[in-house]
C-alpha cells in the first residue's frame, strides 16, 4: 500500500485564506512507522484526513495505490477499509448498545458474512487486550475510559486495515495504558506488518517505536527522515519551539557540557549505558 | 461543511441602527408589527416600505442579504395570493374561465395580504439582522424582569438561550467530527433513500446527544464552582443604557407607528 501525496494544499475557508496545509510531498510505503509531530494547528489532522479522502486537498493530489483519490467517484470505501484511521479520543464515537456491535460497525458496512464479523471483532477485542466472552454484551457506556478507547480502536482494528493511522491515541490515559498501547503498536507494526502513522506530542513515544519523523509546522513538512537523523537537528526543532525527547535532551545538554557522548540513543538502558562508560573514561577511580 | 452555517442572520456593522438599544429595538419591533395590522390602506403600505428602506440605508445592511431572507416565504406568499385571487367574492367580475374566476374583493384582499406579509418578515429580519443574539437575549431578559414577579424566571431564560446560541457552533463541530470518523469505518451519510438515511443517522446522533449530556454537566458543575446560582442578585458585564438616540428613535416610531394606524 503506497500513499503519495503531490503538492498538496488545503485551505479550510476560502475567505479567511489560511492554509492548513502548504504544498505537502510526501510518499509513504509499506511496513513504516511514521511519526507525525508538530504544534496543536500545524496540520497534522488534516494531513492524515488526506490519506483516506475524508478531506480533499484543495489543490495537488492523493494517491493511494496508483488511484488518485482526490477525483470523484473513487470507491472511498474501500480505501478507508485499507487506511484505517482512529481519531482523537476515538471513546466519543461510540454509539451501540453492545461492544460487540460497536466493533462489528465497520465490518458490517464492509458488507462482510456474520460468521467473519464474529471473527473480526472477537480478533479485534483480543488484539486491544479485552476479553471477548466477558466484555461482548456489555454496554460501552459502563466502561472507564481507557477500556471505551481500546473499545473504539478495535472497532477500527476490525476493519483489517492496512494502514493504521493514529491521532493521539494516548492523550488522557495513564501510564499503564500509555504502555498497553504501545505494546499493542508495536505487535502490530513487527507482527501483522501494519504501516502505523503515530500523531503523538510525546517525543518518547514517537523516538521510541517510528521508523521515520515528520515534522509539521505552519502546515508545511519541515523535517522528514529517521528518528536519529531528525531529533539530531536540534536546533531547528527548538527553533519551531517542539520539545526534544527526554533523552535525547539530556544527552544534548551533557554534550554541551563537554561530555562527549552520542546523541542518537532512545531508550533508557542504552542512554544510562552510554553515560556511565562516558563518565568512567572520563574519571578512571 | 457544517460549521460554515452562520447562526442566525446577524451581519456585524457599525451603523446608527446597531448601535440602537435591544431593548428599544424590541420594542419598536413589537410596536410596528402591530400597526402593521392596524394598516387599511396601501398608501399605509407604502410609507412602511419606505421606512424600512430607510433603515436599511441607515444600517448599511446588503440590500441582497436582506431581500434573500425573504426566499423561505416564497411559497406562503404565492399560496396566500392564489387563494385569496380565486377564492375570495365580491365586486366586479374582472375575468372568467369555465369554473375559475377572479372578482375585484379577491385581487385587492390577495395584494393586501401579500404586502402585509413581506413587510412583516421585512421588519422583523431587520431586527435579527442588525442585533447580535448576545444582545437579543440581554433585551429579553431586561423586557422579561417585570414578570418575575409573576413566577417567570427570565434570567434563568435568558441564560439559557444564550448558553443554546453559545453551543450551536459547539455541537456542529462536534457532529463533523463523529461523522467523520464513522465514514472512516466505513459509514455511508449520504446514499439511499429516506428510511435508510434516517437509519444511517443513528451512529451520528447518538454520540452527539451523549456529548451534548457530557457537556452540560461539565458546563453545570463549572458554572456553581464559580458560584452561579441563578438569576439572583447577577450583576452584569455590559450595562444596557437608554441613550438620547433610543429615546429619539422610540418616538419616531409611536409616531409613525400610530400615525399609519389611523390614516
Amino acid at each position: 500500500m503506497l500513499i503519495e501525496v503531490k503538492n498538496a494544499s488545503h485551505i479550510y475557508r476560502q475567505e479567511q485564506g489560511y492554509k492548513a496545509l502548504d504544498n505537502i510531498n510526501l510518499t509513504i510505503s509499506d511496513h513504516e512507522f511514521i511519526g507525525l509531530v508538530g504544534h496543536t494547528g500545524s496540520g497534522k489532522s488534516t494531513l492524515v484526513q488526506l490519506f483516506n479522502g475524508l478531506i480533499k486537498p484543495t489543490e495537488g493530489q492523493v494517491i493511494v495505490d496508483g488511484i488518485d483519490i482526490t477525483k470523484d467517484k473513487v470507491n472511498l470505501k474501500e480505501i478507508r477499509q485499507k487506511i484505517g484511521l482512529v481519531f482523537q479520543y476515538p471513546e466519543h464515537q461510540l454509539f451501540e448498545e453492545t461492544i460487540f456491535n460497536d466493533v462489528a460497525f465497520g465490518p458490517r458496512n464492509l458488507a462482510l458474512s456474520e460468521e467473519e464479523i464474529y471473527e473480526r471483532v472477537k480478533e479485534a477485542l483480543d488484539l486491544v487486550g479485552l476479553d471477548f466472552e466477558y466484555f461482548k454484551n456489555r454496554s460501552p457506556f459502563n466502561l472507564s475510559g481507557g477500556q471505551q478507547r481500546k473499545v473504539a480502536i478495535a472497532g477500527v482494528l476490525a476493519m483489517k486495515p492496512e494502514v493504521l493511522i493514529l491521532d493521539e491515541p494516548s492523550a488522557g490515559l495513564d501510564p499503564r495504558g500509555r504502555e498497553q498501547l504501545i505494546e499493542l503498536l508495536d505487535y502490530l507494526h513487527h507482527q501483522q506488518g501494519v504501516t502505523i502513522i503515530l500523531i503523538s506530542h510525546r517525543m518518547e513515544e514517537v523516538a521510541r517505536l517510528s521508523t521515520r519523523v515528520l515534522v509539521m509546522n505552519q502546515g508545511r513538512l519541515v523535517l522528514d527522515g529517521p528518528p536519529e537523523e531528525v531529533f539530531s537537528q536540534v536546533e531547528r526543532l527548538r527553533e519551531i519551539d517542539l520539545d526534544l525527547p527526554e533523552i535525547t535532551e539530556i544527552l544534548w545538554r551533557l554534550k554541551e557540557k563537554g561530555i562527549n557522548v552520542r546523541t542518537n540513543i532512545f531508550t533508557i538502558p542504552e542512554a544510562v549505558n552510554e553515560i556511565a562508560t562516558e563518565l568512567r573514561r572520563l574519571k578512571p577511580c | 461543511m457544517l460549521t460554515d452555517i452562520t447562526i442566525g442572520q446577524y451581519i456585524p456593522c457599525d451603523s446608527p441602527i446597531h448601535r440602537l438599544d435591544p431593548r428599544i429595538k424590541i420594542i419598536i419591533t413589537i410596536l410596528l408589527i402591530t400597526a402593521l395590522f392596524f394598516i387599511s390602506r396601501f398608501t399605509g403600505f407604502a410609507i412602511y416600505l419606505a421606512f424600512i428602506i430607510l433603515i436599511v440605508i441607515i444600517s448599511r445592511l446588503p440590500v441582497k442579504r436582506v431581500l434573500t431572507g425573504l426566499k423561505p416565504i416564497f411559497f406562503l406568499v404565492v399560496l396566500t395570493l392564489v387563494l385569496h385571487v380565486f377564492l375570495t367574492r365580491g365586486g366586479r367580475v374582472l375575468w372568467e374561465w369555465r369554473f375559475l374566476r377572479i372578482e375585484e374583493a379577491g385581487l385587492f384582499t390577495g395584494l393586501f395580504m401579500v404586502s402585509r406579509i413581506f413587510l412583516l418578515i421585512m421588519f422583523t429580519s431587520l431586527l435579527t439582522l442588525t442585533t447580535s443574539p448576545l444582545q437579543l437575549t440581554d433585551g429579553i431578559e431586561y423586557l422579561l424582569t417585570p414578570l418575575k414577579r409573576f413566577g417567570v424566571p427570565a434570567g434563568e431564560l435568558a441564560m439559557m438561550m444564550t448558553i443554546a446560541l453559545r453551543f450551536i457552533p459547539t455541537l456542529l463541530e462536534e457532529a463533523e467530527k463523529i461523522m467523520k470518523a464513522q465514514m472512516a469505518r466505513g459509514a455511508d451519510f449520504e446514499s439511499g433513500n429516506i428510511i435508510k438515511r434516517a437509519k444511517n443517522l443513528i451512529p451520528l446522533l447518538v454520540p452527539l446527544f451523549i456529548s451534548a449530556f457530557r457537556r452540560a454537566d461539565d458546563l453545570a458543575l463549572a458554572m456553581e464552582s464559580r458560584c452561579y446560582r441563578g438569576g439572583e442578585g447577577r450583576t452584569r458585564l455590559h450595562e444596557l443604557k437608554i441613550k438620547r438616540s433610543d429615546i429619539v428613535s422610540l418616538i419616531i416610531s409611536i409616531i409613525l407607528g400610530v400615525g399609519i394606524s389611523f390614516f
